[in-house]
């Protein structure tokens, strides 16, 4: 790292004012050598976030883009490989159009677009172009280029003459902006660079996308569009500065929450089902709030109070609503049925992100808990450590004794360990599922099942606990927990996992996230203004052998820039 | 659960409220006068269309409750308890067994590597990988122009991610879930009743069409930006733009008429309760039922020429109210039962997959076309990803085609398939249906062997 960075790092940590973070400029940014420039498919979240930042949050946006593939732990890391399948096209496509047809509906259009036309039944160049410049350069977060913006008022224009509309035309330029790949990927721009290791760099606007999806899971503002511009974020004060107002922004508690609907794998609320006459107090609306609660709890604790990041598994303020109320059993007095702060006592059951329903319910199955769903998800998502997939020929008539009186889960579990070809597996993971095995499949906590009393305790990697506080204490102290987090974060940041040339600055990343005292703002912040977020090598050869061109090298030269 | 009713309209009926409405433009209906003289093609000559489809069930079958095995290809399939409800349909289909799935030493990705083995020839290197193209689209990019959709995917379990269909292991389209959703897709504003009197394109369809093109154009030059692989995204891209495009220009052609396609009615939206039900094999079953009919009509109505519907999803995440076991559960932790020799709820579950192909058979069977019906004039195949689930068994996978596809396959044979790769029933598959494919599958999978047997 040059001595440059390293000052950067210390200006960064003057403006924290924090103790912890004064020790993070001990050590240098180690040197990295980046990767090619890729694309990232929008997120549905990332979706819906630019629209409404760009129209307003009243607009509707109904349809249901095509799954990601969650890949290295990371539905941001399978966005780098997603294409847009025929039927995910018409799904923009329809969404699109929805999007423009509001617009420009009476409602709106006098708010949304910019200038009025002078005859509202032809087309209006002028307006057009007003209108695409300022959208354009949102929805595509950098300028339009000449030939892009020719195209869009040519198309309304057309249409407006054809249909006897200016809006109509508008509408339909809209559409196609919507749709095209500057739009539906998130797209890293190169340019020249002779200082740089590979001779080329993100461009400023490329810069500003990574950035701004990073910290706010949205397209970048006016003011880092006017940074990028400028060549700001080429140099380590501009980037600082621009990092630092991010981060006071209200809009990272929207980036937060999106890092941990990823890192927790929280997509999968949307296909949760639970037996309601096993469990009568589960409904919809609960699960939602277990969602929320988990959310609520981690953007209070990391963003809101800067609090450690290991002391999510053990604190135990939370919030509470009348849905989980219901659930943990405790009376929610807020009248109107909104979130309420809520402190467990120091002697209950609970304490912690694991011992919210939302964990609980997510990793059991309809009708059970599952000490191995919860033991499995743990070791992956919370500490990266990947749990094999179960072998094939497995016959359970081995441990499954039907003439076996009713068991717990620890008996079945314990028989299942019997096995050679599970016992590997199941070690990973029951000790760990075991611990919460007084939540049942929906969180309510019990002390028995079929009548035996539940035996929770036990041990994760030699760390002894006796019941689910006690084992959330051990999640606490793991080593592994802080390191899964960095590695995770960073994988997030930069769309694809850490590579070899990255392993060491990975370990700066944790040894300046532990010296912070694990605050996630100085690792998002770390992350953010980091040299190694931006690195890239050169683009890979086109099959056809053609050196593949750089946007600013190409002849639509970006205006504004 | 609302089932829709064919709005039935004859052409007494038809002509009658014309002439009484004096409208002026009339378009005959798809009577037996567009077709020859036998019903097999249209009376410009071109051959009736033929359709293929997939079907899919998780969990397999119970090992000597579903179809008894023998020793050598014939016809006739002997039907057991486990799948009694397609009796009435035995001649309409053909069952395979003993067919196995070598897998080179890879492993078995439990309920996995099955279905790719059967749908794409190919065995997965680790779960959740698609090494190659599903043979369903496969056989779309043969037969499929000329349709609105190229391929139409649905699942009844309600998870989108449940689609077996895919290019690769990124190229998943996710199936509908809901039928509503399914139903306003396919009959929304954009469909063209092929049987409706008079028909005016909209001169706005040209304009988006011509819009799209005009952005898509200037997107090309785009590519030149990017490495060889994102390269090959946007190439994919550029595809799916043409599919949108093909349906824009659809929209402006009169649709041939077709007395087969009668618009379903919309169903009805699903209630919180039965939302929150989804998974519940008596709702799984209803749900199959309404889309199955609206997937179907869809292919009637030449909205589509593939087809894909999953009954049950490959970990079959289905429960039966009041369980605390999921279909998946119950085949590794239920007892059999000694008396029985079998596991009685997961026997249950297995039967009601059953059912639901048999209900599924006689919609596409009760669609009258031609002088046959709907179901005569296509091919579906219906796999699972094991034969035995308890045990993750793979080799005997069952299968079965349904269907005549146009009067290219034999119907109402059992294929023995004395441990050959199942990839040779999905090649089968795709020559009945006209691709030009010669040896499909990797490694041991590989195949150049059609079931010629069944060839017409």
């Amino acid at each position: 790292m040059s001595f440059k960075t390293y000052i950067r790092s210390c200006t960064a940590i003057a403006l924290t004012a924090s103790l912890f973070f004064l020790s993070a400029c001990s050590e240098p940014e180690p040197a990295t050598n980046g990767a090619p420039p890729d694309m990232r498919l929008l997120t549905s979240e990332q979706y819906r976030n630019i629209i409404h930042d760009v129209f307003g949050e009243h607009i509707e946006i109904a349809g249901r883009f095509d799954p990601l593939v969650r890949t290295d732990g990371l539905f941001a890391v399978g966005a780098r490989s997603a294409p847009i399948t025929p039927k995910g096209f018409e799904e923009y496509y329809n969404v699109a159009r929805s999007i423009a047809r509001q617009v420009v509906n009476e409602e709106n259009k006098l708010v949304l677009i910019p200038c009025e036309p002078v005859d509202a039944s032809r087309a209006d160049e002028a307006c057009s172009r007003q209108f695409f410049t300022d959208v354009g350069r949102a929805l595509y977060r950098r300028p339009l280029t000449d030939s892009e913006l020719e195209t869009a008022v040519d198309a309304s224009g057309k249409v407006a003459d054809e249909l006897g509309g200016f809006y109509e035309g508008v509408e339909f330029g809209l559409t196609g902006l919507l749709v095209t790949p500057n739009f539906l990927f998130i797209i890293d721009a190169t340019e020249q660079d002779s200082s740089a290791a590979g001779g080329v760099r993100l461009t400023g606007y490329a810069k500003a996308s990574r950035l701004s999806f990073l910290l706010w899971n949205t397209s970048p503002d006016d003011m880092l569009l006017e940074a990028a511009a400028a060549g700001d974020l080429h140099s380590e004060k501009g980037l600082v500065r621009e990092v630092d107002r991010m981060m006071n922004s209200i809009r990272l508690e929207r980036g937060v929450r999106a890092f941990f609907e990823d890192f927790l794998d929280l997509e999968r609320f949307e296909n949760l089902e639970k037996d309601t006459i096993i469990y009568p107090a589960y409904s919809i609306n609960a699960a939602e709030s277990a969602k929320e609660q988990l959310l609520l709890t981690i953007v209070d604790h990391v963003v809101d109070k800067d609090a450690a990041y290991p002391e999510l598994f053990t604190t135990r303020e939370t919030f509470m609503d009348e849905h989980l109320g219901r659930i943990y059993k405790i009376p929610v007095t807020r009248p109107d049925g909104g979130w309420e702060r809520y402190e467990f006592p120091a002697d209950d059951r609970r304490a912690g992100i694991l011992t919210q329903m939302g964990f609980l319910s997510l990793f059991s199955h309809p009708g059970k808990s599952s000490p191995t769903l919860r033991g499995k998800a743990v070791r992956e998502l919370l500490l990266c450590q990947k749990v094999p997939d179960p072998p094939a020929e497995v016959d359970f008539s081995l441990f499954n004794d039907p003439n076996a009186p009713s068991r717990t889960a620890r008996d079945r579990l314990t028989a299942h360990s019997t096995a050679p070809s599970c016992a590997g597996c199941h070690k990973l993971t029951d000790p760990i599922g075991l611990g919460f095995e007084q939540f049942d499949s929906i969180g309510q906590f019990r002390v028995a099942e079929q009548g035996v009393e539940i035996d929770p305790s036990g041990d994760l990697d030699g760390l002894a606990y006796s019941d689910a506080k006690s084992l959330a204490q051990a999640m606490h102290d793991h080593p592994g927990a802080p390191a899964c987090l960095t590695n995770q974060m960073y994988s997030y940041a930069a769309g694809r996992a850490p590579g070899r040339g990255e392993r060491e600055f990975v370990r700066y990343l944790e040894a300046n996230f532990s010296e912070s005292g694990h605050s996630l703002k100085v690792l998002l912040r770390n992350i953010a203004s980091s040299d190694a977020l931006y690195m890239v090598t050169k683009p890979e050869q086109g099959p056809d052998g053609v050196r593949a061109a750089s946007l600013k090298d190409s002849s639509n030269k970006e205006r504004g820039s | 659960m609302s089932f829709f009713i064919p709005r039935k309209t004859s052409r007494r009926q038809m002509l009658r409220s014309l002439m009484g409405g004096g409208v002026v433009s009339l378009a005959l209906p798809f009577l037996d006068c567009f077709l020859n003289t036998n019903g097999t093609a249209l009376a410009s000559g071109a051959p009736m269309p033929v359709r293929f489809g997939t079907w899919y069930w998780g969990m397999g079958h119970t090992p000597k409750r579903a179809v008894v095995e023998k020793q050598s290809t014939g016809p006739g399939i002997e039907f057991l308890e486990e799948t009694a409800s397609l009796i009435p349909h035995k001649d309409k289909m053909t069952y395979f067994g003993n067919f196995n799935m070598p897998l080179d030493g890879r492993s078995n990705y439990t309920h996995h590597s099955g279905w790719v083995v059967v749908r794409t020839g190919s065995a997965p290197e680790a779960g959740g990988d698609v090494p190659a193209p599903t043979l369903d689209l496969l056989i779309g990019d043969v037969i499929g122009e000329g349709a609105r959709f190229r391929n139409l995917d649905v699942t009844s379990v309600g998870i989108a991610r449940e689609n077996y269909s895919a290019r690769n292991t990124y190229n998943r389209a996710g199936a509908e879930v809901d039928p509503v959703a399914l139903f306003d897709r396919i009959y929304g504003p954009e469909f063209a009743d092929p049987n409706k009197a008079d028909f005016k394109p909209d001169p706005a369809v040209a304009l988006r069409k011509s819009v799209l093109s005009a952005f898509t154009e200037e997107t090309k030059d785009f590519v030149k930006t990017l490495g060889a692989t994102d390269r090959q995204r946007l190439d994919e891209y550029f595809t799916s733009i043409r599919e949108v495009e093909n349906q824009l220009s659809l929209q402006l052609q009169k649709p041939e008429p077709n007395e087969a396609c009668v618009v379903p009615e919309r169903p009805r939206e699903q209630k919180e309760d039965e939302y929150i039900r989804v998974r519940e094999m008596d709702s799984v079953v209803d749900t199959h039922k309404v889309m199955a009919k609206i997937l179907a009509m869809a292919v009637a109505c030449n909205q589509t020429k593939i087809f894909n519907l999953v009954f049950t999803d490959n970990f079959a995440n289905v429960r039966r109210v009041g369980e605390t076991y999921t279909h998946h559960l119950l085949t590794h932790e239920e007892a059999i039962d000694s008396e029985i020799g079998y596991q009685p709820l997961t026997y249950w579950f297995n039967k009601s997959a059953m059912d639901g192909l048999a209900t599924y058979i006689d919609i596409l069977d009760g669609i009258p076309e031609g002088d046959g019906t709907l179901l005569d004039n296509c091919l579906v195949m219906a796999t699972t990803e094991t034969n035995y689930a308890r045990l993750h068994t793979i080799d005997g996978v069952p299968a079965y085609l349904i269907g005549g596809a146009g009067g290219r396959v034999k119907q109402g044979m059992y294929v023995a398939g004395g441990g050959d790769p199942i990839t040779r029933v999905g090649l089968t598959a795709m020559q009945a249906m006209g691709v030009p494919v010669q040896t499909w599958g990797t490694k041991s999978l590989e195949t150049s062997k059609p079931i010629t047997e069944i060839l017409a």
